[in-house]
């Protein structure tokens, strides 16, 4: 049985209801990525999953037992979370936010031991940012202050961490930055879930896959076993060939010509009249030609 | 290289405190500073005493003259100034790190206007003894505290909400205590706007036990929450991923700062500006990040007794109340701080 999993959770802010009967396993020592369009639930996939938000119905386990039962303490030795977007306190510098990832490990007369020390030092070190350790959060560039924030969430030791849109707002440069890292947590071996926007990204770095669309599970699996034209149409609602990356062979998604789409919604125009059924197998099958 | 600026003792049974070298001297200070202003305040008067021979007394080597004026005068008025500033100082500073806003302060929020409501109420409509406005006080300070409470409350309470609830619950309160005031004849109404300025005037032991309870009980209680204080000012999502109850927490600490503050005032009416000013000056001292309890208290606590020593020495014993000069110091010093910061660059 896998460590950390949701079964039939029912996902809802106030009334609005995100996602309904939900059940996701995440594969212990995999690097999971969460993907889906806009508004399809996966960050709150990754909140439930992560305690942040509390099901109406259906449980998040952890280890055996439902994950808001157990204390807050314990939880976080085992399951770490970095949010979208993190603020950091006024004046606080890069050493003493990394050092508040040990919170969890420390206790009223346990405030400070030289194992925290050390961690936190590895953790700057790990992820390259220790020769920053004396400058305040709030000077750092974009790709600075997200690596700070991993290493906070390194130092907090857990071997499961999830990570929500960990490369929104960087540059290319600093995402593959992150995603390297990422991946060098995994093969150290921890277990990774992140939710990516970039789909290419997911489906280079991540060993298990979950695409999401309106809260529902669409397919899961490996990258190169699921990523396909039909799946990107289904889950994302684009046309596209789906190619081998030519520098890692992981499925690479090529979204179709403007004028290719602008032909297939001039098409699906004329099915909505005929049969539906027949439509979208036809645009299946041609998008599947596309992809050889 | 250190890769941080924790500082810690650690003994061997692996026992590990922190301590911050900075921090600890500013307290060390400020405790200095406010026992020689007690001092200092124990010997003013218009039967002055030296401050050897304070110290005498109160070690209990005096004349007997002197025993009365200092234990049964002097003493109990100078240890509710102590009280009362060290509680407003920590109310204030929980108040603050709760809403992430330096104006969070329990001054803004109408705590004040609340207790003086619940005085009011007593004074005005009742009549009733001192006892009875402290009650009410108190009980005014409470409701207050618990009426911004639920209307800020949604999904947690903090920032900006809990500022513009607070100003808004205020600004009805201000609005009641003028009402208030109208309708007292001017033997009450006096008295009411005595008690709205805050002073130490003809304080005594039985408003000492009161507070020393209070803060015997809170103190021990909000410094066991402070290190989840501090982490939860890294967000909801965050601390209670890294292990915080956030809510329960907050809610502790919340009532803590309601039940100090509304003590305070009850104690000596609304002392202005001592919970507001005494964080921000304890921050900048300690120079580190986070709420500063400790700091802020002991800043409270200080800042109370010198400005009731320099109203007293100023203007003449019992002349001006305290609240005034705690107003103006306090002000000032603020002002003085934000300007030269300013000029540094710093903000």
């Amino acid at each position: 049985m896998n460590r950390l999993s949701a079964e039939n959770v029912t996902l809802a802010y106030d009334q609005r209801v995100i996602a309904e009967r939900l059940s996701v396993e995440i594969p212990d020592n995999s690097f999971t990525v969460i993907v889906g369009p806009n508004a399809c639930g996966k960050s709150t996939l990754l909140r439930a999953l992560s305690r942040m938000l509390r099901p109406n119905e259906g449980r998040v386990l952890l280890d055996g037992q439902v994950i808001q039962s157990m204390p807050a303490k314990k939880v976080a030795r085992t399951l770490g979370l970095l949010p979208q977007s993190s603020i950091a306190p006024d004046g606080i510098t890069v050493g003493d936010l990394v050092g508040r990832g040990r919170y969890p490990h420390q206790g009223l007369l346990r405030q400070w031991s030289a194992e925290d020390e050390r961690i936190v030092r590895e953790s700057m070190a790990r992820t390259g940012v220790g020769d920053l350790a004396e400058r305040y959060v709030d000077e750092l560039s974009g790709g600075q202050r997200q690596r700070v924030w991993i290493a906070m969430a390194l130092a907090q030791q857990t071997p499961l961490l999830l990570l929500d849109e960990p490369t929104t707002y960087l540059d290319i440069q600093h995402q593959i930055d992150v995603l390297d890292l990422c991946a060098d947590l995994h093969e150290q071996g921890r277990t990774l879930v992140a939710v990516l926007h970039d789909l290419n990204h997911a489906a280079r770095y991540a060993t298990h896959l979950v695409a999401l669309r309106e809260g529902r599970v669409v397919a899961e699996g490996a990258p190169k076993e699921i990523v396909t034209a039909e799946l990107v149409e289904e889950v994302f609602g684009l046309r596209c060939q789906v190619i081998d990356d030519p520098e890692t062979g992981t499925p690479l998604v090529v979204p179709a010509a403007r004028g290719a789409r602008a032909r297939l919604a001039a098409e699906r125009t004329e099915h909505v009249e005929g049969d539906r059924a027949a439509g979208t197998a036809e645009v299946a099958e041609s998008s599947a030609t596309g992809a050889s | 290289m250190k890769a941080t600026r924790i500082r810690a003792v650690r003994t061997r049974g692996g026992l590990s405190l922190r301590v911050d070298a900075r921090a600890c001297t500013v307290v060390v200070l400020l405790v200095l500073a406010a026992l020689a202003a007690s001092v200092a305040l124990i010997g003013t008067g218009d039967f002055p005493i030296s401050a050897a021979d304070v110290l005498r007394t109160l070690t209990g080597d005096g004349t007997r003259i002197q025993e009365y004026i200092v234990r049964d005068l002097r003493l109990p008025r100078v240890l509710v100034g102590l009280l009362v500033g060290a509680a407003l100082g920590l109310g204030g500073a929980l108040f603050q790190s709760i809403s992430r806003n330096p104006l969070g302060s329990p001054d803004v929020l109408g705590l004040g206007q609340g207790a003086t409501a619940g005085a009011l109420v007593v004074i005005v409509l009742f009549s009733g003894s001192a006892t009875a406005v402290t009650l009410g006080a108190l009980a005014g300070g409470l409701v207050t505290g618990f009426a911004i409470y639920l209307l800020a409350w949604k999904r947690g309470v903090h920032g900006y909400r809990l500022v513009l609830v607070g100003i808004g619950v205020s600004a009805i309160v201000t609005a009641v205590n003028g009402y208030l005031l109208t309708k007292a004849d001017i033997v009450d109404a006096a008295r009411a706007v005595v008690w709205m300025t805050g002073s130490l005037n003809g304080r005594d032991w039985t408003q000492v036990w009161p507070l020393l309870v209070l803060c015997a009980v809170l103190v021990p209680l909000v410094l066991v929450n402070a290190r989840r204080l501090l982490m939860t000012e890294m967000g909801d999502d965050l601390s209670y991923a890294l292990g915080v109850r956030v809510e329960r927490v907050r809610m502790v600490l919340m009532v803590s700062a309601v039940l100090l503050t509304s003590g305070a005032t009850a104690a000596v009416g609304p002392v202005g500006f001592v919970a507001l000013t005494a964080p921000q000056l304890a921050r900048r001292l300690t120079r580190s990040p986070g709420p500063n309890l400790v700091p802020a208290m002991c800043m409270g606590a200080t800042l109370l007794i010198v400005a009731d020593l320099v109203s007293q020495r100023a203007f003449g014993a019992d002349q001006l109340p305290v609240g005034v000069v705690t107003g103006v110091i306090g002000g000032a010093y603020l002002l003085w701080l934000l300007v030269t910061e300013r000029r540094a660059g710093r903000i």
